[in-house]
């Protein structure tokens, strides 16, 4: 079975573009990552573009050049991206000899996600009484978690500090201005325990990925950074997930935990062998309990990994080291390719002033979201 | 005018209301609010049951701004905003509903507390004047004595 390369990488700036349309942003970026691995959009086999607001991300052949080329849309709630990593890496794995764009672009409005309960299984009075919300869910979720592990405010606003510390250091991030605990703890109570500052926003932007067999990535470039597994999984039942009006008493691992498990068995690699992360800090609790569901820590560590430092840039586990969603926002479909540049721009070593100061080898990106969707990368280098 | 349920087959509309939902006859997992499948087995012998009218509060938070459409509470459009609050409610040997918790202050909010059902005003028909209610935990002060607590 082919080995699957990333030879070259590409996002925009992330954050809000008005009179920009989400398909210009995915041009912009697929041309670049073209340009990064050193190929022209006519080298290209195959096509995959995700989007939620896009209904054809295909449709930016039309700037690209009309070529013929096989392209499949993907949507898979936050998890898009993995989605069509996965589905990408299946095409060379069953052979595919060219080479394959994966693309993701998006543009929200600002404030919470919202849509019609009904499309999500749930019922309309759900919707009506309010609960039909992100952002409650995450409230209701880490406020437990932090009871029974005994995780601190602190802890979550360490969180959001480290990430805005890092966005502030990456030149296409959404939110680019440090902040102190005191800012992230006193800012407005959106979800209790979770302020304002300690979640991310949907925004706007685009990122893409070439990938191609291993065996002919050194042609491209002479740092090949291999995808040995995407795996995604939906809920199973037990696990407590966003968008639900009840839940079983029994327990299951969360899709993020399943995910990870089977992506760690496909790669033969172990939590202990992984030396950077990009979590989905769709709120700065997400972050804390991710850490724990992808086996990166054992649960009530967090505390401690985030008061040592461990998780910063020059940590011995940097996560998040773009600043994640809260410094980037969250452009649905582009979202897991933003992850993938960075962890591919560090893994060459490119990350210039935010470079990761442990040499890292083996990284792992994740991704999860309504209604119970996760999906875990990892590549290696 | 009159005062309808938020849909049917939610709750009972009575002074002790009770929450209805479903329990799969093939597995005997329970499901809220009820729906065809089992989520547990996928079955589709699930038949409406009573849930119970008490449980503990397994978690909370705050709701700290007026949601988007399609919410439709009154209480989000008084003049000066509050935060309410919202739990996940375990009822023993049954499972865990999100609800809206009324009559409580934060600094009274405990983890696995007692609370009781109750239905509260949700907004009123501009059309039939009717009172539509919805269901809500409140403390139960009553729980001390140990009586009632379980499946209603």
């Amino acid at each position: 079975m082919a080995d699957v390369a990333i030879v070259g990488v590409a996002r925009t700036p992330f954050g809000r573009f008005p009179g920009r349309s989400a398909l210009s942003l995915g041009v912009e970026a697929a041309r670049a990552a073209l340009a990064d691995a050193g190929v022209s959009w006519t080298d290209i086999g195959f096509a995959v573009g995700g989007s939620y607001e896009v209904d054809q991300p295909d449709a930016v052949v039309g700037e690209l050049g009309l070529t013929g080329v096989p392209f499949t849309n993907v949507y898979n709630g936050c998890a898009t991206a993995g989605s069509a990593l996965g589905l990408a890496s299946q095409t060379i794995r069953l052979g595919e000899p060219g080479l394959g764009l994966v693309l993701g672009m998006d543009k929200h409005e600002g404030g919470a996600f919202t849509a019609d309960p009904i499309e999500y299984a749930c019922p309309a009075w759900f919707g009506e009484m309010g609960l039909f919300l992100t952002t409650k869910f995450f409230g209701m979720k880490i406020n437990r978690y932090m009871h029974d592990y005994g995780i601190s405010p602190e802890t979550l606003a360490a969180v959001a500090v480290k990430n805005f510390h890092n966005g502030s250091l990456t030149p296409e991030a959404f939110r680019r201005t440090g902040m102190t605990a005191e800012q992230v703890l006193n800012s407005r109570m959106v979800n209790h325990p979770l302020t304002q500052y300690m979640f991310c926003s949907p925004d706007e932007g685009a990122a893409a990925a070439v990938v191609c067999d291993a065996s002919v990535a050194h042609r491209y470039t002479d740092t090949p950074v291999y995808l040995r597994a995407v795996v995604t999984r939906t809920r199973a039942y037990g696990a407590y997930e966003v968008h639900t009006p009840s839940a079983p008493i029994e327990s299951a691992p969360a899709p993020t935990g399943a995910a990870a498990r089977a992506a760690y068995e496909l790669a033969g690699i172990g939590p202990e062998d992984v030396d950077i992360a990009q979590l989905q800090d769709t709120d700065a609790g997400a972050e804390v309990i991710h850490l724990a569901e992808t086996g990166l820590c054992a649960d009530g560590e967090q505390n401690e990994l985030l008061a040592s430092g461990a998780t910063s840039l020059q940590g011995r586990l940097p996560v998040n080291t773009d600043g994640g969603l809260i410094a980037n926002g969250e452009p649905v479909g582009a979202s897991g390719l933003r992850q993938v540049y960075e962890l591919v721009t560090q893994l060459r070593g490119r990350a210039g002033d935010r470079q990761v100061g442990n040499d890292p080898r083996v990284a792992m990106a994740q991704l999860y979201g309504a209604p119970g969707v996760a999906a875990v990368s990892i590549l290696t280098r | 005018m009159s005062r309808v349920p938020i849909a049917e087959d939610l709750f009972t509309l009575s002074d002790e209301p009770t929450l209805l939902g479903g329990v799969c006859g093939t597995c005997g997992a329970y499901t809220f609010p009820i729906r065809e499948g089992c989520p547990r087995c996928g079955a589709t012998a699930v038949t409406r049951c009573e849930l119970g009218r008490r449980g503990t509060l397994y978690s909370w938070t705050s709701q700290g701004f007026v949601p988007k459409a399609p919410f439709r509470g009154e209480w989000g459009s008084r003049e000066v905003f509050e935060p309410w609050y919202v739990g996940l409610v375990e009822i023993p040997d049954t499972l865990r509903v999100e609800a809206l918790l009324v009559d409580v202050q934060e600094k009274d909010l405990a983890f696995d507390m007692p609370l009781r059902l109750v239905l509260t005003p949700f907004r009123t028909d501009p059309e039939t004047g009717d009172e539509i209610v919805t269901f809500a935990f409140t403390p139960d002060s009553g729980a001390a004595s140990g009586e009632g607590t379980g499946r209603g």
